[in-house]
């Protein structure tokens, strides 16, 4: 506890830094400013998502659906929005959060009841929700938005200007992200429900015979994955500035593998924010550094999946250790 | 204990009787008509195959994600050789090569989660995109089509009136039956899915039995990879993606408890039929893809919602 960084934190740190020195030698526009700010501005839906998945596996589940809750969130705002031209960037960031939350709700709801494993739930729900939008709209785009939706993708925290006279800078997106990150860091570390969310992720059965509410931790869980999915999807449609359907489904692996390479172990009980955010950024500096190098887009699936296996095969050994070690203090 | 598994049997069958009824009301009766009856028997191989692969590991209270993937890249295998040795050996090589690379995905999966202690799901997550991704390197997204006559016999082919892919689908099942059933792998499986612990100490090697499961799983989605390219005639890196909640959900329908311990491969087999009745049904009503899968997913969540509600417990406490 005493440790502001965590050991698995520090090595993701040193990885992170040795890609960067790597790619920054095979291509110096690397390590400038201006691509980094771009790096953080296009991984901000992934970051953002990969927070609210973060929080569901200390809680010991797994959600899968919430590219299917953004999707439907975000085709929501954008009917009202384009259709009433609602020019309130406001009112855009407001409606998708309680359809998000509404989502997930149900999310938890069923898992809890059924006491099936939530990647079942959850995959089947990524079928309805995402299904049933796509039958009711027939997949149409959205792309007439009010003006004031347009120009909020515009605004930057600061602005430099680059030797070519154009300028860049920090994008608010970036900054809400930030804030994201330390309001989820906050809640797991100095909110009563933060350490009931571990507790419960590292022993169900011992966190209810403590008493403790198990809807009320899972309930609250898959609602923040929600509630995140949608402030993710109205970024998201603020960056492409359209919306269509199809463009979110499809990332879950990209977020969890972040997730679990910033070392929430998907046994449930560990991990943390900036865990998260730095697992993030190394799938996006890898990602990017295979666009830097050339390499096929169809090979990055190939790399994502092999640091997936790493990384969940880094906590599982770790795991199993703390285990041993645990039995043979009881022995001892 | 034996009260609950009476009551599951009951809601089980009776929701699957209550599907083809419902589905042969809503398609004016075209459902049993001899073309529908067809189109059914001639489909549920692939998807029964799939579900067998699907079984043993869910009957370990795992589950197998990458099933659909290994299937498309063992295809895809197999149709490369077919193009290029487009004689009666190529076709044999083919169907090696094709079950071969399954086993290899198969080996690999049981080493993640037999030997890392990788929970089955992360594992299989893993595997699942990067053997998308390895397929859809090698074809770039291409369609790989044109095979020999000697190949398209597992799909056309008939022996004694009944299609092939159809006994290749029995065969299968009574094989997985029979091994499931009456040999010490077999009971194994279903002890370690009531209780791993308990098993390790009874003197099992979980590793062993943990691997052999994936590698099983594997073997048969490339038996299932085979069936799949010789009825479309091609192979892709992205074909039967949603077979992979269906086969779950055959899964669940059949009896098999997800959390590993209990389920027949007879279950199943009603399962498999029921299944591939309502989406032949489906297909009559010209319901879209998405909403398909949409009702696929409503169906699986209804059953497990009543399931819990009658029995008062589907799994574990």
């Amino acid at each position: 506890m005493k440790r502001i960084i965590s050991r698995q934190e520090a090595y993701l740190l040193l990885i992170l830094i040795t890609f960067a020195a790597f790619l920054t030698f095979m291509n110096p526009k690397f390590l400038t400013l201006e691509n980094i700010f771009d790096m953080l501005r296009n991984n901000t839906f992934l970051g953002v998502v990969a927070l609210g998945e973060l929080v569901v596996l200390i809680s010991g589940g797994i959600d899968v659906s919430f590219t299917a809750i953004a999707t439907v969130a975000q085709y929501i705002m954008g009917v009202i929005i384009s259709s009433y031209y609602l020019n309130s960037v406001l009112a855009a960031f407001l409606i998708p959060i309680p359809i998000g939350i509404a989502l997930g709700a149900i999310n938890a709801a069923l898992i809890y009841y059924t006491r099936l494993h939530p990647v079942i739930i959850t995959i089947s729900n990524l079928n309805v929700f995402y299904g049933l939008l796509i039958f009711f709209t027939h997949g149409k785009w959205i792309y007439n938005f009010p003006p004031a939706f347009r120009n909020f993708a515009g605004i930057r925290v600061f602005t430099l200007v680059n030797d070519r006279g154009v300028p860049y800078g920090l994008s608010i997106f970036t900054l809400m992200w930030i804030l994201l990150a330390l309001l989820t860091w906050f809640i797991l570390r100095y909110l009563t429900i933060g350490r009931k969310i571990y507790a419960v992720g590292g022993n169900i059965e011992s966190a209810r015979r403590v008493g403790f509410d198990i809807f009320r931790v899972q309930l609250f869980v898959y609602c923040y994955m929600g509630a995140l999915a949608g402030i993710a999807s109205f970024i998201q449609a603020e960056l492409s500035q359209m919306i269509q359907p199809n463009a979110i489904v499809g990332h879950e692996l990209d977020v969890l593998a972040a997730a679990i390479l910033g070392g929430a172990s998907i046994f449930g009980g560990s991990g943390s924010a900036l865990g998260a955010v730095l697992g993030v950024l190394l799938i996006a500096i890898i990602k990017n550094g295979l666009i830097l190098m050339k390499i096929s887009a169809y090979w990055q699936q190939v790399f994502v999946g092999i640091v997936i296996a790493i990384a969940a095969g880094i906590t599982a050994y770790q795991y199993q250790l703390r285990r041993k070690r645990s039995r043979r203090d009881a022995k001892g | 204990m034996l009260k609950d598994k009476n009551y599951q049997s009951v809601i089980l069958g009776s929701t699957l009787i209550f599907l083809v009824i419902l589905m042969t009301i809503l398609t004016g009766g075209k459902l049993l008509q001899v073309d529908s009856l067809q189109a059914i028997a001639f489909q549920i191989p692939l998807l029964g195959v799939l579900t067998l692969a699907q079984m043993t590991p869910m009957l370990t209270g795992g589950i197998d994600l990458s099933i659909i993937s290994t299937a498309n890249l063992s295809g895809i295998l197999a149709a490369m050789v077919l193009i290029h040795i487009p004689s009666v050996y190529g076709t044999l090589l083919a169907i090696m090569v094709g079950v071969a690379t399954a086993m290899a995905v198969g080996i690999l999966n049981g080493i993640l989660i037999a030997f890392l202690y990788i929970t089955p799901i992360i594992a299989t997550l893993a595997t699942m995109i990067l053997i998308k991704g390895v397929a859809l390197a090698i074809t770039k997204g291409y369609i790989i089509s044109g095979f020999p006559d000697s190949f398209s016999f597992i799909s056309n082919g008939e022996i004694l009136g009944i299609p092939m892919p159809f006994i290749i689908f029995i065969a299968f099942a009574l094989f997985l039956s029979v091994i499931l059933s009456k040999t010490t792998f077999g009971i194994s499986v279903y002890m370690i899915g009531s209780n791993p612990t308990a098993t390790a100490f009874s003197g099992l090697n979980n590793k062993k039995i943990l691997f052999n499961v994936y590698l099983l799983s594997g073997f048969l989605a490339g038996i299932a990879s085979l069936i799949m390219i010789s009825r479309f005639n091609a192979a892709q890196a992205a074909y039967g993606e949603s077979y992979l909640l269906l086969t779950v959900l055959a899964c669940v329908l059949g009896g098999i408890n997800p959390a590993g311990g209990f389920g027949k491969v007879s279950g199943l087999l009603v399962a498999v039929v029921v299944l591939q009745t309502v989406s032949i049904g489906f297909n009559l009503l010209r319901l879209s893809s998405h909403l398909t899968d949409a009702l696929w997913g409503i169906i699986l969540l209804v059953i497990v919602v009543i399931n819990r509600a009658i029995t008062g417990k589907w799994i574990g406490n």
